[in-house]
């Protein structure tokens, strides 16, 4: 492992003005993937800012009845929220189906959204990798793919966003809050993470030393009846091959407020609107349920390993919208 | 997005950077103040190896997916490969080596491992003894499928994880 420096940051101000007059520094909050990644000389910074002493903690209820969740906040306090679990189980679920328990005890959550890809091209330094080295091409494209994605992808980069909670997220419209050398700043969860296009390095709109500093959950009823499904090659300890995050509330039979979000399949966490479309004002059942997967999954472009993807992400908002309406978990 | 003008950023002075050589640390282990001396790129589980001489958690992948290097940071369980050394002072540091009674008697999941036969190799073993009483203070054992879940954190090569689960019921039900 390169050599590094340390610094201890006692308040925000101080690791922002320090991350952001250096462009060698990055901050270190729980470290699952920095100190992963720095051993692997993929992540290469000269200076260490560890943040974890700053008060950035702490899961509120906002006074509009959403949820505030501090960046420092720990993935396994989260879940634990008695609020998280009642008016947000598919947050709860999405953090649980995540990592090791011991992962969960570290990693943070401002971490968890500026997490890095899995792909292993991009974690072998030894491989082209565009994401890691712009430029120099994507080893994936036409190599080992059977976990990469089939949505928002480009020729330049194929690799799927890893993280469980922020399909969750996605799914209930969070808004990022950050602070950084221009001030504080609130971006929605869609616009927080960026789709590789031209630019894959570039996987945020994040200025170096913007520090995230906290995760705002607009108040939504119908997250009281959520879920998060995730399909694996593991029953635990494993990154999903297709995940949804899915809430739903039914009157008289039709869905009269749905949100649905992909992990495992895409880019970035999905965003499900074009099954959200179908869905609202349809009636609930496996006729509009199937039609919604299928136009949600009519642009995916596999690659020869991982065609099974597109499939399989179909059944797996099926089966999420009817557990979610068949064993009384909807209102 | 929306913009508010910079409020945060315009103080704070700068920060004080330790390293990149070797540089002065106290670590809290098991109860005693350690000092040490290490470069800040030293991981809690090379410091605890390497450095104080405490070799029960083991490096198994040293890139966090094997669990063999667990301890506890203030209570919580933790892989000490992923650890930055420096990050831990202040806080509270608990090996394998610290679950024993000043007597030396061994805590009941020590017991319960041996009585069980929790273990081939053992070298899995520190890291599944702290997790297993982590998970049992946290209340994640009431069945199989539970402490499963639970403990899918800690890989065992040998596959005692049925034996494992009976220590961990064991100590779950006092028997």
């Amino acid at each position: 492992m390169r050599l590094i420096t340390y610094s201890r940051a006692a308040d925000a101000a101080g690791a922002i003005t320090t991350v952001s007059s250096d462009p060698t520094s990055d901050f270190l909050a729980g470290g699952t993937t920095e100190i992963d990644l720095l051993r692997q000389n993929v992540l290469t910074p000269r200076r260490l800012v560890d943040i974890n002493a700053l008060p950035l903690t702490g899961v509120e209820q906002a006074p509009d009845g959403g949820l505030r969740i501090g960046a420092l906040a720990r993935m396994s306090e989260v879940a634990a929220s008695p609020l998280v679990r009642e008016r947000f189980p598919v947050i709860a679920e999405a953090l649980e189906s995540g990592a090791s328990p011991q992962l969960r005890n570290m990693a943070s959550m401002g971490g968890n959204l500026m997490q890095r890809v899995r792909c292993p091209y991009y974690r072998d330094t030894a491989s082209p990798c565009n994401r890691r080295e712009p430029g120099t091409g994507c080893s994936a494209v036409e190599g080992f793919s059977r976990g990469h994605a089939v949505l928002g992808t480009s020729e330049h980069c194929i690799a799927t966003h890893p993280s469980d909670v922020a399909v969750a997220l996605a799914a209930l419209d969070a808004r990022v809050h950050t602070h950084g050398s221009r001030g504080e700043q609130t971006y929605s969860i869609d616009d927080f993470f960026l789709t590789p296009g031209h630019t894959p390095h570039r996987e945020h709109p994040l200025e170096h030393g913007e520090l995230i500093t906290a995760i705002e959950v607009p108040s939504s009823p119908v997250a009281r009846r959520s879920l998060y499904l995730k399909v694996r090659d593991r029953e635990s300890y494993e990154f999903a091959l297709v995940s949804a995050a899915c809430a739903l509330s039914l009157v008289d039979g039709t869905i009269a407020d749905v949100r649905l979000a992909l992990g495992g399949v895409a880019t970035k966490p999905w965003r499900a609107h074009r099954a959200e479309g179908v869905l609202l004002g349809a009636e609930a059942g496996r006729e509009s349920f199937t039609e919604a997967a299928r136009v949600e999954l009519a642009d995916a472009r596999p690659t020869a390993n991982n065609a099974f993807k597109t499939g399989l992400a179909q059944r797996v908002i099926v089966r999420a919208l009817e557990t979610l309406t068949a064993n009384g978990r909807t209102s | 997005m929306s913009v508010r003008g910079p409020s945060l950023t315009e103080r704070g002075p700068g920060l004080e950077e330790r390293g990149p050589g070797p540089v002065p640390v106290t670590l809290s282990v098991n109860g005693a103040e350690r000092e040490l001396e290490i470069e800040p790129r030293v991981s809690l589980l090379d410091a605890l190896r390497e450095h104080l001489d405490l070799t029960g958690p083991k490096k198994g992948c040293d890139q966090g997916a094997c669990g063999a290097c667990t301890v506890w940071v203030d209570g919580r369980r933790v892989l000490a490969c992923l650890t930055l050394a420096l990050s831990c002072e202040g806080r509270e540091v608990t090996t394998i080596e610290g679950l024993a009674g000043p007597d030396g008697e061994l805590h009941p999941m020590q017991r319960a491992f041996i009585a069980q036969d929790a273990f081939q190799c053992g070298y899995c073993t520190p890291g599944q003894i702290m997790s297993a009483v982590a998970l049992t203070a946290e209340g994640h054992t009431r069945d199989d499928d539970e402490i499963k879940e639970w403990m899918s954190g800690n890989l065992c090569r040998c596959a005692a994880y049925p034996h494992i689960r009976a220590a961990v019921r064991a100590v779950r039900d006092g028997t």
